[in-house]
């Protein structure tokens, strides 16, 4: 049997590879091309670069499996790097990863999959599969502290029954010793930190470069409207931000919301972050979910889930309502519903309800429509 | 692994291996000393250059500069001859050139040289009155290759040095002749040009050498400066190894060239016809005009090439796409592009190159395993 086995040139990918050759895989060793910077070339250095194609093809090489580069940098663009663009020009935070997995890793390569007779596909993300009544079910990685998970949320049914994740299984601790056994030079590598195509830089710079009409200057605000400073574009300042805002006004000052329209930026103290709840869109679910359920939210890669009901609110749509206020709850970014460590689904954070009296007037009204919704569902499961 | 990638490079030759062994076992001599071991070593450079200059009927062998490579060949001519005495002179070149040309050209031009590309026809073939009314008074050199490494189409070198020759008889013409020298007579008589580039491992020397024959006479600024070795023209210090190993393929390719020319051309067109029975949609490129036996170049519509290659691999046949970016990927060819390809056409394609070691069969057992390859593919 035949197996695609993406490559990255990380340690991660690099033992799966090895762990699904133990378990009898015939496997295809793949690294994408997703990026090229602003001058056409790619750095040497950095996520998904020459360097990281190399190791690829040189850990493909100790396994003794074929290796290849394919370019998916058209994918990539369409499908990840624009609407990336489109949602921080809406004054949304973003999250790349989960949209690279659904349409690039499981939406494009598993087709190329396909193409070339592979019959699954593997990967070096830390999570698991495991086989349901109703499909595959997607749980928290062995070693919670590396948890994927999250990011892979968007894939399906379909990808995640095609999908393996061997590494997912053991901790990272685990993963570098077997990479060492294997003599691979990336056992010690760092794992990667920053979005690839960012080439090292934040979001802003990239967003001068790419959106620029999303980047007009405009004025720092408090909750109550009063002009704090200015900064150079909206767009790219993400809520709980608090570094690099280049405003003083004597104590921490955070990001507490973004209007790319209004080029505004709002800041506030901590409890000011602080969200009750908020509204879900474009759910996907892994699991079946007929009705409200009790579980926990993430609300941001690598932070932790915190305890929530969800309400299906119709459309495609969730009502979240946090047991105890979370931080820095921030439109773009994904809500994942989890049931202890099983992936029920996710989508898109839209709106986000306050909790406090300080919270402004646009927050207040989504509250209030939070709990009409909400409301109305109740009604329903009661009748 | 059935090997149909002679154009990337093709194995080194028995005779090249012979001729090289006594310089890697005892060859340690610097042509450049005055004492009985370089001599030996001088004498084995010397007589590799009067090798080398005899296959291709140059006037006298100090003609011959040897060089790391068909791409250092390709930069010397056209960057020497440009920027010859101490000129910024332009450069005409053909839209399908190697890019050992096509970025030299690029280098030249941001120098401020003025540089013009001449575009190609649909088959990829060069029209000489074209390149002689892109010359004009500033042009120092004009580079059309004597046949290409991709579709393998054969350019009329002669007619174009002669064009050019009659717009100036001051204009260097130069021509890269990598692909076509081990399949196609290549006399610098014949051809009337100027220069001509030779690679090493295209025809079954060691990688890493090849030659510049450049006319007497000539003034070329060198590209690489240094102790002044090769006449002035390439300083360092001769690998007389492989320049050995490259005078031996040279000769050898010559002498093998009937031959090469019947089996190769029986695989490649028994290739072709197999294919056209197997797989009645695959176009072959520029098939009606003039091509060089070992090459075949194939367009499946509707199977991307990356995907193709992956799979010949998998059944065990080595082939190529045009165009590979420096990690790897698969990219549209610059020069199916000059011939008005759109580039999803341009990412359909691979390139069959047979060489010395194929036999006549290995047309249809290619054939066969390309049948094999496409399966699933669409």
């Amino acid at each position: 049997m035949k197996a695609l086995v993406a490559m990255s040139g990380g340690v991660d990918s690099s033992v799966a590879a090895a762990m699904a050759l133990d378990e009898g895989w015939d496997l295809v060793g793949i690294t994408l091309k997703q990026w090229v910077g602003d001058d056409g070339s790619l750095p040497i250095t950095g996520c998904c670069t020459l360097a990281d194609a190399e190791d690829a093809r040189r850990a493909a090489a100790t396994l003794g499996i074929p290796h290849y580069v394919l370019d998916f940098t058209e994918e990539f663009a369409e499908r990840v790097v624009d609407p990336f663009l489109d949602a921080y020009a809406g004054g949304l935070t973003p999250n790349p990863c989960v949209a690279c997995n659904r349409d690039v890793r499981f939406g494009a390569l598993v087709d190329r999959a396909d193409a070339l007779g592979c019959d699954v596909v593997v990967t070096g993300h830390h999570a698991r599969v495991r086989d349901g009544d109703s499909g595959p079910r997607l749980l928290r990685a062995t070693d919670r502290s590396k948890d994927q998970s999250y990011v892979l949320h968007a894939i399906g049914s379909d990808a995640l029954r095609r999908a393996r994740f061997p590494v997912g299984e053991i901790t990272k601790g685990e993963v570098r010793r077997r990479a060492a056994d294997l003599g691979m030079r990336v056992a010690d590598k760092p794992d990667s930190q920053d979005l690839c195509f960012l080439g090292g830089s934040g979001p802003r710079d990239f967003l001068k470069t790419h959106a620029p009409d999303a980047m007009r200057p405009g004025n720092f605000v408090d909750v109550d409207g009063a002009v704090l400073g200015s900064h150079d574009g909206a767009a790219g300042f993400t809520i709980g931000q608090r570094r690099g805002l280049g405003v003083a006004v004597g104590e921490p000052r955070y990001v507490v919301s973004v209007d790319t329209g209004e080029s505004t930026v709002v800041l506030g103290r901590r409890e000011d972050l602080l969200a009750s709840g908020c509204t879900v869109t474009g759910v996907g679910l892994i699991a079946p979910m007929e009705g409200p359920i009790e579980g926990s939210v993430q609300v941001r890669y690598r932070s932790e889930a915190a305890p929530a009901l969800v309400t299906p609110a119709g459309d495609g749509g969730w009502v979240v309502e946090f047991t105890d206020p979370v931080e820095a709850v921030t439109p773009g970014q994904a809500a994942v519903l989890y049931r202890g460590d099983e992936v029920i689904g996710g989508g898109t954070i839209d709106r986000v309800a306050g909790s406090i009296s300080r919270a402004t007037g646009t927050i207040s009204r989504v509250a209030g429509s939070i709990s009409r919704v909400a409301g109305s569902i109740s009604r329903v499961d009661g009748a | 692994m059935l090997y149909l990638d002679h154009a990337a490079t093709t194995p080194i030759r028995p005779e090249t291996r012979v001729a090289m062994e006594p310089f890697l076992a005892d060859g340690h001599g610097n042509p450049g000393g005055m004492h009985a071991v370089a001599r030996a070593a001088k004498s084995a450079l010397e007589d590799a250059r009067e090798r080398v200059a005899a296959a291709i009927g140059a006037r006298h062998p100090l003609e011959v500069v040897f060089t790391g490579g068909g791409t250092e060949s390709d930069n010397l001519a056209v960057a020497g001859a440009a920027l010859g005495a101490g000129r910024r002179g332009g450069v005409v070149f053909s839209a399908i050139e190697h890019e050992a040309v096509r970025e030299t050209a690029g280098f030249l031009g941001r120098l401020g040289c003025p540089v013009v590309e001449v575009p190609v026809d649909s088959d990829g073939l060069v029209d000489p009155d074209r390149v002689a009314a892109s010359c004009d008074r500033d042009t120092a050199v004009v580079s059309v290759m004597a046949a290409n490494n991709e579709v393998g189409v054969i350019q009329p070198v002669a007619e174009i040095a002669a064009a050019v020759r009659e717009m100036s008889p001051s204009i260097s013409v130069h021509s890269d002749a990598v692909q076509a020298l081990v399949s196609e007579p290549v006399s610098i008589d014949d051809l009337g040009v100027d220069m001509l580039t030779i690679s090493g491992h295209k025809l079954g020397g060691p990688p890493g050498v090849g030659a510049l024959w450049v006319r007497d006479g000539l003034v070329l600024e060198p590209v690489l400066h240094g102790g002044g070795q090769e006449g002035g023209r390439r300083s360092g210090t001769p690998a007389v190894a492989p320049i050995v190993g490259l005078a031996a393929a040279v000769e050898a390719a010559v002498a093998d060239r009937a031959r090469f020319r019947r089996d190769v051309a029986a695989a490649r067109d028994g290739f072709e016809q197999a294919l056209a029975g197997l797989v009645p949609d695959a176009i072959v490129t520029a098939s009606t005009v003039g091509r060089l036996v070992q090459h075949s170049h194939i367009r499946v519509p509707g199977v991307l090439a990356e995907n193709l290659l992956i799979n010949l691999d998998q059944q065990g046949l080595a082939a190529a796409a045009g165009s590979a970016c420096h990690s790897g990927a698969v990219q549209a060819s610059p020069v199916l592009r000059a011939m008005g390809w759109d580039d999803r056409a341009a990412r359909e394609c691979v390139r069959f190159t047979f060489g010395w070691t194929s036999d006549p069969g290995d047309g249809a057992r290619a054939a066969a395993r390309l049948v094999r390859a496409l399966d699933g593919l669409r």
